[in-house]
């Protein structure tokens, strides 16, 4: 709480718990009511990831990525300009404390929505959806999906349930290395340590696009869908209706697409059309759920896959084995 | 998912027990590793004495996880030193080797400060008595020494059962820190509930190890 304001004359410490509580529960009208009277202003506490290329970078004092490109869209259609926004770590394990204690206003991390979650936080979105992939070696022809990974070795970030994923549902035998951050899975993948790097395919993109030598790919075919939401305190439903008011801002004016396009320039990855941008901000869950998801995929990639010839027919075999 | 479910839904005790492999292992190793290091630093050769001084130096002071990093990321993915093939067994051993390089200087320093209370006379009678340097060493001073440092070598026994969690820094995946992570990342409701099954296992596990320390130096001490 004392990190709202700078700095402030003893006398005004009541006053700023007020505000920091005020801010808390009703983020907008809070800002319209402080511009006046405070010198520095308020800021506003944003929760995003450091190390997820092609989402959000912290790179030295700036930060860049789509999720960084959403963050500031929302604060902006809050009343907060750039400066006036305090961003904050927010590793996967520490998002819901986070919010609870009040420590950030609002989240925006790859936070794939799910029932788990709703109980404890709730979410605006989702702005985006994603799925989970491979990378691998543009050399490596045996891996054409997660049903491809028995006996073979996998890098996951430690903490995700990506491993687990394709353990449960697709090779039980898969051997896992799990690594602090993903650009430490692509070390051991270009060095040959594993086989293959499973997370959200825009990560994955952004990474092989990052390495610049271009000796990785994408496998290019999701299987599972994350609908990405904005993280807010549990019960905060005016600020809620206010992010979602301003994702479909966004998303209707073009600044959405033209974000993300810059976001994921040059990595040549293209979001699934069937899903994005998302239609209606309803906090959709994700869904971890394979067999009835292949289900969809399959009729949704069969347009979208039509110029990937070489890998069409595998794709078709790999569908039809998972169903 | 409630406190039942959890409990079933995820093996707390395989994670648990894999904590414990590590500590058995880790503390057999720095042990050995212990007792010839603190040979070396009390050794007549300057160049051993030396040599185990810079060990001690380098290793108690390097934070465990920098050097479970460097296992996992320089030893093994760079340079590809590996214990197996397999993964699992790969990494488990690469944690022992770190967690074993780092307690050994613990060890190897709890020792000393039990040999600086076995009294001058003792070595030098030994010597009058023709006793050589491991024969005094293993006969006369290091039994006294570890019967004065049982409360130091306690402390380190419970640090080392504490730092098997960091592990998770050289991939080791079962132990208790990832599977609480795992816990966390899926039953993002339950945090408190998870936080509390983990505390309140490692106070288990632990609070026998005091007990037993303090027990053990309160009746091995040698009364002088």
């Amino acid at each position: 709480m004392r990190n709202i304001h700078s700095s402030h004359a003893l006398g005004r410490t009541i006053l700023a718990a007020l505000t920091s509580l005020a801010m808390l529960t009703g983020l907008a009208g809070c800002a319209d009511g402080l511009a006046g009277q405070q010198v520095t202003g308020p800021t506003v506490r944003i929760g995003i990831k450091f190390d997820q290329p092609g989402l959000s970078v912290k790179d030295g004092s700036t930060y860049s990525g789509f999720d960084v490109d959403v963050a500031e869209y929302v604060a902006d259609k809050l009343g907060f300009s750039k400066r006036q926004i305090q961003w904050v770590q927010a590793a996967s394990s520490q998002r819901e404390t986070l919010l609870a204690n009040g420590q950030v206003d609002f989240i925006v991390g790859s936070y794939s929505i799910d029932a788990a979650r709703k109980k404890v936080v709730d979410f605006a979105g989702p702005y985006f959806v994603a799925g989970q992939d491979l990378l691998v070696r543009k050399s490596e022809k045996s891996i054409t999906g997660p049903q491809d990974l028995d006996g073979r070795k996998l890098c996951t970030a430690s903490g995700s349930t990506s491993a687990q994923v394709i353990k449960n549902n697709f090779s039980s035998n898969v051997q896992v290395m799990e690594l602090s951050g993903y650009a430490e899975c692509v070390t051991a993948l270009e060095s040959g340590t594993v086989d293959a790097v499973s997370t959200d395919d825009i990560i994955l993109a952004a990474l092989a696009a990052a390495k610049g030598d271009n000796d990785l790919r994408v496998v290019g075919k999701p299987f599972t869908k994350e609908t990405y939401g904005i993280g807010v305190r549990k019960g905060s439903v005016e600020l809620k209706r206010k992010i979602n008011e301003a994702l479909q801002q966004m998303i209707s004016s073009g600044t959405w697409k033209k974000d993300l396009t810059a976001a994921t320039k040059g990595t040549g990855y293209t979001p699934n059309p069937a899903w994005n941008p998302p239609a209606t901000m309803n906090a959709q869950n994700s869904d971890h759920d394979v067999s009835h998801f292949l289900k969809t995929a399959k009729s949704s990639t069969s347009s979208a896959s039509s110029s990937a010839s070489a890998s069409s027919s595998s794709s078709q075999s790999s569908s039809k084995k998972g169903e | 998912m409630d406190f039942v479910g959890l409990l079933t839904h995820y093996d707390v005790v395989g994670a648990f027990w894999v904590n414990i492999q590590l500590t058995l292992w880790s503390a057999l190793f720095s042990t050995i590793l212990g007792v010839i290091l603190v040979l070396m630093r009390i050794s007549p050769v300057g160049s051993l004495r030396g040599f185990a001084t810079g060990f001690v130096r380098f290793f108690q002071n390097m934070p465990l996880t920098i050097l479970m990093v460097f296992l996992l990321l320089g030893a093994f993915v760079q340079l590809r030193l590996q214990f197996s093939s397999d993964f699992t067994t790969n990494f488990y051993w690469l944690a022992i080797t770190g967690l074993s390089l780092y307690t050994s200087t613990y060890v190897c320093e709890s020792l000393r400060s039990g040999i600086n209370t076995v009294p001058i006379g003792q070595a030098e009678a030994a010597r009058s008595l023709g006793f050589g340097f491991f024969q005094s060493a293993f006969l006369i001073i290091l039994p006294q020494a570890l019967r004065g440092a049982i409360a130091p070598l306690g402390n380190t026994l419970i640090a080392l059962m504490k730092n098997t969690t960091v592990a998770a820094a050289a991939a080791v995946a079962s132990e208790t820190s990832s599977l609480m992570n795992t816990m966390i990342e899926a039953n993002a409701d339950q945090i408190l509930t998870i936080f509390l099954i983990f505390a309140i296992g490692w106070v288990i596990l632990i609070i026998p190890v005091g007990l037993l320390t303090t027990y053990l130096s309160n009746h091995l001490a040698v009364r002088r």
